[in-house]
């Protein structure tokens, strides 16, 4: 039986699973859309991990990330719950030596993170426009007719790229086509896209910031020549993509379930057979204070696992467990 | 009369204790909630700064329960909130409330006029038993913050998890209860007692940050989404750069005599910025050099968005981020803030002093001492 650890990053675009061995090599990866299903992802994503391994596993720990960290580690039992930023900075010290800065696009979420000495110095996270995010370029490559794959394929055929306003996501969707009305060609109008939206990402939350190298570039959109190209020429420096890009997350997750095991040796996962457990979501709004919150129920076959959503705790704090206090 | 007033974190108590005292009927607004925020958003002008919208929300919210006198503070301060007063008066009278308002601003040399809206609030002209009140104020005031300072210390520590939160909230619930200075000051010190004796976890490990900014958004729990408790759930003991008493302090008895306890603060931040130029941004700086001085792990600013003394303190703090080797984080609230967003920002920031903590403590080892 080998031992492993189990990795998963919920996003809002896709939900990542990861089985690292003892040696942090990976074992099994998955890639699969959220679609705003995140439980029917976590399931799926588990089953098609553990279909991808055909020797007997030992899960050792857990850790859980992204937006929907503790419906999963609900769902799961994780060992370890933690935020995007530190999974993401976490797995690239460990896969990518001396690593300075890392660039990460998301679905929703864009990041930078500095790191120095090994460990995470400064971060930032996009507030308020998604036009440097990978949904945007989604939603642009969806309405240009390309497969969002052969996008950044396309934008390294451009010869003279057009300029696009890439501040506001709406607007920069007006100015694309006004470009597209007065014929420029796709290739152009792409490769000012990437240009557009590296530009809003340094301006936004490179400002100030030492960008120093080795650059690393992960998340989905890392997968997007095009941008890496627009980076690099931006930064004037060569960029890295390793090779998990996609889930780094993820991997954050199972380096960090690693650790927890070393320090306390025991975890919560309730194994992979929750793939068979039905879950229920309920929600109701509490109605004993002005505050009104909406409380979220969760049930596993008719049984309640879990609440939130509460800002006074009478609804969470009883079955809060030992996990979620100290993430 | 009816008085009520604008929520400014621990301030209702005082203003209870001090109206009470004096014979005065009063209707303490409700907790702040998204209610509240809603009404304020929607009657408010759309650029304003948070704290105005919330006070327009605290204001109906009274109004509702028969409150028909408000009593605010000007401050006199060279920022929006100087305005407040007047900007108010004019959005309740456009939603067709015709209320008395009482301006308690800082004397600033002409007591006359001061102590008649003193006089015209206190329904009495004996200054014995004003003074005597506002004494009252003020101590119940200063007990109220050293239960923060007790649950600042606690919630870090405490074994078992949101013992002192309980403690906390159910303080703010019982007080509204309670009527007079001594009922008040009794509840006050039973609950130090009980926060004090809260039972701790020495194996915690304990990072330090200091909590500044602008002074409405750093002490009103509602308006920066209950920071403090979520910083202590992470396990973080923190310091505010402002608290309410010393507030009270600073401008009711010590400016007026041209005296002032900041003047170490402004001399801390003088390298950066020399002179007041609005709001609390000279504190800001100030407190972010002493806490790096005084080996805090980190800084927090919190300010409602658009708050200028404060943009100009945030342009500053990468300076001293830099020259003091201490990491800072800003956050920005409005009725807009995400909480999801925030969280993890806080993490990943808690993460990221937790981690420097450990690397130094390495180092130190290493080399030998």
């Amino acid at each position: 039986m080998k031992n492993c650890y189990l990795g998963i990053d919920v996003g809002s675009v896709s939900t990542n699973v990861v089985l690292m061995d003892e040696d942090k090599g990976i074992m099994a990866k998955v890639y699969t859309q959220t679609q705003g299903k995140p439980i029917e992802a976590v399931k799926r994503g588990l089953k098609e991990v553990r279909s991808q391994v055909s020797e007997e596993v030992r899960v050792r720990g857990v850790g859980t990330t992204g937006s929907g960290r503790h419906l999963a580690a609900m769902m799961v039992g994780a060992d370890v719950i933690k935020n995007e930023i530190t999974a993401h900075g976490i797995a690239a010290i460990n896969f990518v030596d001396g690593v300075k800065t890392i660039l990460e696009i998301g679905g929703q979420d864009s990041k930078i993170i500095l790191l120095r000495d090994g460990i995470i110095s400064d971060f930032a996270m996009n507030t308020v426009c998604a036009a440097g995010t990978g949904s945007f370029l989604d939603r642009q490559a969806a309405r240009l007719g390309i497969p969002i794959e052969d996008f950044g394929e396309m934008a390294l055929k451009s010869q003279a790229p057009v300029r696009i306003a890439g501040r506001c996501a709406v607007f920069a969707e007006s100015d694309m086509i006004h470009k597209q009305q007065l014929g420029h060609n796709q290739e152009d109008i792409i490769k000012g896209l990437c240009d557009a939206l590296v530009r809003n990402f340094l301006n936004n939350l490179g400002k100030g910031k030492e960008i120093l190298g080795p650059i690393v570039f992960q998340g989905g959109v890392a997968a997007n020549v095009g941008i890496k190209k627009s980076f690099e020429e931006a930064l004037g420096t060569a960029i890295l993509v390793p090779p998990h890009h996609d889930v780094m997350g993820a991997i954050g997750c199972c380096l960090m379930a690693q650790e927890y095991d070393m320090k306390k040796n025991r975890t919560s996962f309730k194994g992979f057979d929750i793939v068979h457990s039905g879950y229920q979501v309920k929600g109701f709004e509490c109605n004993d204070c002005s505050n009104g919150c909406e409380v979220i129920e969760i049930l596993r076959d008719g049984q309640v696992s879990a609440r939130w959503g509460d800002k006074c705790g009478k609804w969470n704090g009883k079955l809060k467990n030992e996990v979620e206090k100290l993430a | 009369m009816k008085v009520t007033f604008p929520h400014m974190g621990n301030q209702y108590v005082a203003t209870k204790v001090l109206l009470e005292e004096l014979g005065v009927d009063i209707v303490i607004p409700p907790q702040c909630s998204n209610d509240t925020l809603d009404i304020g958003t929607k009657h408010s002008p759309e650029s304003i700064c948070l704290p105005l919208k919330v006070n327009i929300g605290n204001y109906i919210e009274s109004i509702r329960q028969g409150a028909d006198t408000i009593v605010i503070t000007g401050s006199c301060g060279p920022c929006r909130f100087g305005y407040y007063s007047i900007l108010q008066k004019e959005i309740l009278k456009s939603m067709g409330h015709q209320l008395d308002f009482i301006l308690l601003d800082p004397p600033q040399g002409d007591y006359d006029k001061f102590f008649k809206s003193v006089t015209k609030l206190a329904n009495t002209k004996n200054p014995y038993s004003i003074i005597k009140a506002l004494a009252k104020a003020t101590k119940a005031l200063y007990g109220v913050d050293e239960i923060d300072d007790a649950a600042f210390y606690k919630r870090p520590r405490e074994r078992v998890m949101g013992s002192t939160d309980q403690l906390y909230d159910s303080f703010h619930k019982e007080v509204r209860k309670v009527k007079g200075y001594r009922a008040v000051m009794d509840l006050v010190k039973e609950t130090k007692r009980k926060i004090n004796s809260i039972e701790e976890d020495p194996e915690r490990d304990v990072v330090k940050i200091g909590l500044i900014g602008e002074i409405y958004t750093i002490i009103e729990p509602f308006v920066n989404l209950d920071i403090e408790k979520k910083l202590g759930a992470l396990g973080v003991e923190i310091n505010k750069s402002l608290k309410i008493s010393r507030w009270l302090t600073e401008h009711l008895y010590l400016q007026p005599l041209k005296l002032s306890s900041e003047k170490e603060i402004w001399q801390a931040a003088k390298p950066y910025l020399g002179s007041m130029i609005g709001g609390h941004a000279r504190e800001t700086v100030g407190y972010a050099v002493k806490y790096a001085k005084e080996g805090y792990d980190g800084l927090i600013q919190v300010y409602p968005f658009t708050c200028m003394p404060e943009i100009v303190a945030q342009s500053i703090l990468p300076s001293v981020e830099k020259d003091y080797n201490i990491p800072y984080l800003c956050l920005i609230v409005d009725e807009m803030t995400g909480e999801a967003g925030l969280n993890t920002r806080i993490e990943a920031f808690v993460d990221l002093l937790r981690r420097r903590k450990e690397l130094k403590h390495n180092e130190k080892l290493l080399s030998g001492y």
